[in-house]
């Protein structure tokens, strides 16, 4: 540890600034952090692939284009981590599930694509819940993440291995995706920034898919500004994919420096009830106090149909998932099992059986059993117009204030294994579920420890499209609680 | 009509619902960029959305929605101004996805009719829908164990025309197909070659007892994939039903795949069988959109429709119901026809009838006979058109028309020319017939006694004999009052 560069530690919008000002190497950046990850992810297991070569060429690449004077992009050799639900060329993408072992994707998807030609540099891929399934990384091929503060404890999931990865120093920023909280807890739970942006702001084109009206890309980071920075460069029209959403990318980093008086903060009684740990409610009302000290007002208000979020999720997630999974079937790509010579439906059978996880066949079952004919207005059909409800519940609030403020989970992380069913893991989504369901934009935001020292983490959801708004409240959470955070590290 | 059926059909009403797959004629697949095209080497037209790969989204063509769009304004149909795109789910190595990117309970187009001819008269067979989806690739059984899948096909748009259970012979069956196979080359929307898999058809059969309102229990042929086994399989299908039924049986709901070498149909999947779909909306693909301008620009670009054509034949040129058919079965003689009318100058419509006997007689005879296409037919519109007005304008015989014709077609030259150069013109000088007459009645005064004794048919011999003196070219109807009056002197 002693020789680490303190460049590390650094944000990724410091880094890409040290880089082009020639402070830093790409290579010398690059070669840090794999040295970090050889010392240190053994005891978190946040990597699932480091692709240690590619990354030294293209530091490489980076650094002699600097040298001959070519203008360098805004993530200029910040070394990244991916979610391994993000299919790269040449890398393999297995979505931590057995049913893609060894299958090497032949394209990028639009944000690694975007990425790469910003100047970010692929480290690897990051360990997940099997096809974002989960909220803890306990559902993973290759077992569990652990919890970089406290490695007896989970990350949070599913994107834990990006959170993981990106708080302990193991890569400079990552992307995780985000279906129902899965980008916005982890990052919670490790102490980092997490945003899901606005559905359709950023293409799924080259995300493996979980449930397809949910799934969002977004940044894991250590600053809201990194935050701002690698959404500017992912978001944006991709006619590759025909929900992203024609819309003038959004100018986030301009909103850093905009201050929060007179913003208008709600404050869902919904969110703040309930079994609720003390120890988060008191660290959201810190943030909230924070954003009232720079000048904003709270409203309260009521987003009634909330409960109702969690048992919608559950039919539409699972029969999204349950079509989106079909794919798997041992034809094309991924593992086989059945032997030669087994026929058709037994080489189904086998193969399904061995290559998916536990957590990804209940999904799927539950899935089927939903879209079954006869039962679709029943369960998919009305699941869909509960979600119509929670986005009404919404656009009402969004009269009344700005930007909403809530706890991302109903607590810190847990430790491993301490989830006593699927049921009590799903609970542990509550809070996060709705902004999917409602196409919302979401972020999580560092607000303070347990006595135990586990982070803490404050949800914002604004408007459609106002990721600006998240920022600009996130900046200014940041900045207030930064000289209490600002100290402690994760031990590796 | 196979012996089989015929004393069948006097105890059993059949009803019949088609579902067609056409394919559509875009450059690039329903929901990617990828190419389409017959016969390139397998696997050589795909891409990640094609081959299903993790993270890969569609997205749809607009090419392909304007061609089924022009099918479904076409065929009358209630265009659906938001429809929707839905997940049809079924596990097969030819289905990357594990799902089939279709159209459910919000299609495109809903209502219409295809219009046909049979059985003499002019029928409508009302739609279900009409609506858009994405082929399946195929497989291929090799030897042994080894079974092979080419993608190339899968992801090519299709449109599926349902109809309702409306057609009621094997024969009305054939016909609806051959008109929407004429309807959609006309249109420009497919190919349509069978051979090529390019418009395929599975008939939903069922019988019920003459007078009965209700419907029997049906069965699924699939499978018939020529024109040919169209009206066999649903002949074989009606017989095989009435079979079970006048033995007291009753018949099963199944999905029976028709084998067109053996000329019988196997049950493949019974009701109990049948596959639950799982239908629900693809969310990856936002509601399909028709505004009023892509709507006016396909209704603005509609060509003359074939029934619209046969329509216009029969009223226009008195063209019978039975011709209009044949000549708007192939589009190239029903342009020859229009263009042959449009260069007939004043006669215009009045000649159509003409031209078209001409045109489906001797040179349509002469043409197969020698295995030309009608466009490369050396006698063109005008030069027909002009031997048409020929003997319109009494200037030669039918019978000289005929050798006429057959030089011109042997020759590329035009009928006016070959007249004139032959000296083919029909002799309608009173006096040369006069004494061309007078020469042959005093030449025969037997004859010329038997008829004024009241052999009046004796009339058609002296008539022949003075066209074959003239060589033919006598005006027939000149001769003929001619001989009537010096017979009688």
């Amino acid at each position: 540890m002693a020789d680490d560069p303190e460049i590390v530690w650094a944000s990724a919008a410091a880094q890409a600034r040290a880089v082009r000002a020639g402070e830093v190497t790409a290579r010398a950046l690059v070669d840090a952090y794999l040295a970090r990850i050889a010392a240190h992810d053994g005891a978190i297991g946040a990597y699932l692939h480091v692709d240690a070569d590619g990354a030294r060429a293209r530091a490489d690449e980076l650094d002699a284009a600097r040298d001959r004077g070519e203008p360098l992009g805004p993530l200029a050799g910040v070394p990244v981590a991916l979610k391994d639900v993000l299919v790269t060329a040449g890398l393999p993408t297995t979505a931590s599930s057995k049913i893609l072992a060894g299958w090497i994707p032949p394209y990028d998807g639009t944000a690694v694509a975007r990425l790469k030609a910003a100047g970010a540099i692929v480290l690897g891929k990051t360990s997940c819940d099997e096809f974002a399934m989960g909220s803890a990384n306990e559902h993973a091929a290759a077992g569990p993440v652990k919890n970089p503060w406290d490695v007896t404890r989970v990350p949070g999931g599913s994107s834990g291995g990006s959170a993981a990865a990106t708080a302990a120093a193991l890569c400079g920023a990552s992307l995780g995706t985000d279906t129902g909280g899965s980008i916005r807890q982890p990052a919670a739970f490790c102490g980092v920034v997490g945003l899901k942006p606005t559905y359709g702001r950023v293409s799924r084109y080259g995300v493996i898919a979980y449930a397809s009206s949910l799934d969002q890309v977004g940044p894991i980071t250590r600053t809201v500004e990194d935050a701002a920075l690698i959404t500017e460069v992912i978001a944006g029209l991709d006619p590759r994919d025909a929900t992203s959403i024609d819309a003038p990318a959004p100018a986030l980093t301009r909103a850093l420096g905009e201050r929060v008086r007179g913003l208008r903060v709600g404050l869902p009684a919904e969110y703040f009830a309930g079994e609720l740990d003390p120890e988060v409610r008191a660290a959201v009302d810190g943030a909230v106090e924070l954003l009232r000290d720079a000048g904003a007002e709270t409203v309260e208000l009521s987003l009634p149909h909330t409960r109702y979020a969690m048992p919608a999720y559950y039919v539409i997630a699972p029969a999204e998932a349950s079509s989106n999974l079909a794919r798997y079937d041992g034809v094309r790509f991924g593992a086989r099992a059945g032997g030669r010579g087994a026929g058709l439906l037994e080489m189904y059978r086998a193969t399904r059986a061995a290559g998916f996880g536990a957590e990804a066949k209940r999904r799927i079952m539950l899935g089927t059993f939903a879209l079954r004919s006869g039962y679709y207005d029943a369960y998919y059909k009305k699941a869909q117009q509960v979600r119509t409800l929670i986005a009404r519940d919404f656009a009402e609030a969004f009269a009344r204030c700005d930007v909403i403020a809530s706890p991302v989970a109903p607590g810190p992380a847990w430790p491993i294994g301490a989830m006593a069913s699927p049921v009590d893991e799903y609970l542990a989504d509550v809070f996060t579920l709705a902004c999917n369901l409602a196409g919302l934009p979401g972020m999580s935001v560092p607000c303070g420890f347990t006595r135990a020292g586990l982070p803490l983490g404050v949800q914002l959801i604004g408007k459609a499209l106002d990721e600006a708004t998240l920022i600009r409240a996130g900046r200014a959470i940041e900045r207030g609680a930064a000289p209490a955070l600002a100290e402690r590290r994760p031990r590796p | 009509m196979s012996d089989a059926v015929a004393p069948v059909l006097r105890r059993w009403e059949p009803v019949i619902g088609l579902e067609v797959h056409v394919q559509l004629a875009t450059r690039s697949k329903a929901f990617s960029g990828s190419g389409v095209e017959f016969g390139a080497p397998p696997n050589s037209l795909t891409d990640p959305t094609v081959l299903g790969l993790p993270g890969a989204l569609p997205v749809y063509n607009a090419a392909a929605l304007a061609l089924a769009l022009r099918l479904g304004l076409a065929a009358g149909c209630t265009i659906r101004r938001r429809s929707r795109f839905a997940r049809k789910h079924y596990f097969y190595p030819d289905l990357p996805k594990g799902y089939q990117i279709s159209q459910y309970d919000e299609p495109l187009c809903e209502g219409g009719a295809i219009e046909l001819v049979c059985g003499g008269e002019r029928r409508r067979v009302p739609l279900t829908r009409i609506h858009l989806e994405e082929d399946a690739g195929k497989n291929v059984h090799g030897a042994g164990a080894t079974s092979l899948v080419d993608l190339n096909r899968a992801g090519v748009p299709l449109v599926e025309v349902v109809s309702e259970p409306a057609i009621t012979s094997a024969e009305e069956a054939a016909e609806y197909m051959r008109a929407l196979h004429l309807l959609v080359r006309t249109l420009g929307i497919s190919e349509a070659d069978m051979e090529k898999g390019q418009m395929r058809c599975d008939a939903n059969v069922s019988l019920r007892p003459r007078g009965a309102t209700t419907l029997g229990t049906r069965a699924e042929l699939k499978n018939i994939n020529s024109f040919r086994f169209v009206q066999k399989a649903i002949e074989h299908e009606i017989a095989r039903q009435a079979r079970i039924l006048d033995g007291g049986g009753a018949v099963v709901q199944e999905t029976r795949l028709w084998d067109g070498a053996a000329g019988t149909s196997q049950s493949l999947r019974g009701k109990e069988e049948a596959l639950d779909y799982r239908y629900f909306p693809d969310p990856d693909l936002p509601p399909l959109v028709v505004d009023d301008a892509t709507l006016d620009a396909a209704r603005a670009a509609l060509p003359e429709l074939p029934m619209t054509r046969l329509d216009r034949f029969v009223a226009t040129y008195g063209v019978s119901l039975d011709d209009a058919r044949t000549l708007v079965g192939d589009p190239a003689l029903a342009d020859f026809l229009d263009a042959a009318v449009a260069a007939s100058g004043a006669a215009g419509a009045r000649a159509g009838k003409a031209i078209a006997n001409w045109l489906l007689g001797d040179l349509l005879g002469m043409l197969n006979r020698d295995g030309r296409e009608v466009a490369a037919s050396p006698v063109g519109p005008a030069a027909l058109a002009a031997l048409v007005a020929l003997v319109d304008g009494d200037v030669i015989s039918g019978k000289i028309a005929k050798d006429v014709l057959a030089r011109a077609y042997a020759t590329g030259d035009a009928p006016d020319a070959i007249v004139e150069r032959e000296g083919l013109r029909q002799i309608t000088d009173t006096s040369a017939i006069e004494a061309i007459a007078r020469e042959l009645i005093a030449a025969n005064p037997k004859q010329a006694e038997q008829y004024r004794a009241g052999k009046t048919n004796l009339l058609g011999f002296f008539v022949g004999q003075l066209m074959k003196a003239s060589g033919g070219k006598a005006n027939p109807k000149l001769a003929s009052d001619l001989l009537t009056r010096l017979l009688s002197e």
